[in-house]
């Protein structure tokens, strides 16, 4: 694959941080966090990918490192190592790395003060910080979004999904850093996944203009229920770096929407075969 | 057109009917979260400016928010009771 470098801007920016988060368990957080990562890095933005999951850390499973994890965030945040032990380096793309959440650990040893300085810590040398956060809305979902510039809300295109995430919503606009110092607010991407166009041209599946018109933030696209997503993480391989995935393609145009350039919206209706157009086929 | 729409009036799509639940429920519980939050702690500063003049308790003190459409209404309520009588 290819890395688009970008020409960084001389003067230092700090890192954008995108919280990844749903309300609701099984959606694609860590699969989403690990394609959108892995995507910007391949455009060539420094980019950190921290899994918030304390106890139940899978993101080092999804990015295939989970042997090469020796320290983790709560080490970081207790001094018994430092930040640079604990970043683990992907061997695939250069400019991603994974942060790791601890295994061991209970979830309240995350405190809002040791995440805030890792986090300002990683803001000077990286573009991108991207928050596994973990589902519910208890401490680590509250820490993973506290410090958030940008969210990306992680949606099935089903009831029980949607409700969560109109939730999270909420609590991004009034639980965060930026709500509580009355900053801008955080930028709300909605990202809608298992999508089958399908059941939604049946009517068995909320459409993506539903769950778009119900949750009012901006849509930034859809992942088709896919095959590949599956075959991705068995072999522990972010979505966005396999070879011929849809999903993996939905991941980059998702990407690029992000840093705001124009990309059709695809995956979105049943692959068009009409009825004349089987009749006078001429291939 | 009108043939099809038929149909799909006679048996709404399970897809609608989940989206009509939802525009509801969601409706519903967003304007919850602004009642709670300070009600409690407003009510107790109330009932400490009233105190300086008044000699009350906190059940003579009443504070309500009800919505009628789009308009929010606060309702607060202090009944003052005959000195010696409970």
């Amino acid at each position: 694959m290819i890395e688009d470098r970008v020409t960084r801007k001389e003067e230092q920016k700090l890192a954008k941080v995108v919280v990844v988060t749903s309300g609701k368990g099984g959606v694609g957080k860590t699969t989403t966090s690990a394609a959108f990562a892995a995507g910007l890095a391949v455009r060539g933005y420094k980019t950190v990918v921290i899994d918030f999951d304390v106890g139940l850390r899978n993101l080092d499973l999804i990015m295939g490192c989970e042997r090469r994890v020796v320290y983790d965030l709560l080490n970081v945040i207790h001094g018994e190592g430092s930040l640079n032990q604990a970043l683990i380096k992907d061997k695939r793309v250069s400019n991603l790395f994974i942060l790791p959440a601890s295994q061991t650990r209970d979830k309240d040893a995350l405190s809002m003060e040791g995440v805030g300085e890792v986090i300002s810590t990683l803001q000077e040398s990286f573009d991108y910080i991207i928050c596994d956060s973990p589902a519910g809305i208890e401490k680590g979902a509250m820490t993973a979004m506290y410090f958030a510039d940008e969210a990306l809300v992680v949606t099935n295109p089903e009831i029980s999904s949607v409700r969560d995430s109109d939730r999270i919503i909420g609590m991004l606009a009034s639980k965060t850093r930026r709500a509580e110092q009355n900053l801008p607010p955080v930028k709300e991407h909605l990202v809608i996944t298992r999508y089958d166009p399908i059941r939604v041209n049946k009517g068995d599946m909320l459409s993506a203009d539903d769950v778009h018109e119900i949750l009012a933030i901006s849509f930034l696209g859809v992942v088709p229920e896919s095959k590949s997503v599956l075959a991705a993480s068995n072999s522990g391989i972010p979505v966005t770096l396999t070879d011929d995935s849809d999903a993996g393609e939905a991941y980059f145009d998702m990407v690029d929407r992000f840093l705001g350039q124009d990309r059709p919206f695809r995956f979105m209706d049943v692959p068009k075969r009409s009825f004349l157009s089987r009749l006078f086929r001429t291939q | 057109m009108k043939f099809l729409d038929f149909f799909r009036s006679k048996r709404p799509s399970s897809a609608s009917i989940a989206k009509e639940r939802l525009q509801i429920i969601v409706s519903h519980e967003r304007r919850r979260p602004s009642t709670p939050d300070f009600l409690p702690s407003l009510q107790k500063d109330i009932l400490e400016v009233v105190r300086k003049y008044i000699q009350i308790n906190e059940n003579q003190i009443k504070l309500s928010v009800d919505r009628n459409g789009d308009c929010e209404v606060l309702e607060l309520n202090i009944s003052l009771s005959d000195p010696g009588k409970k």
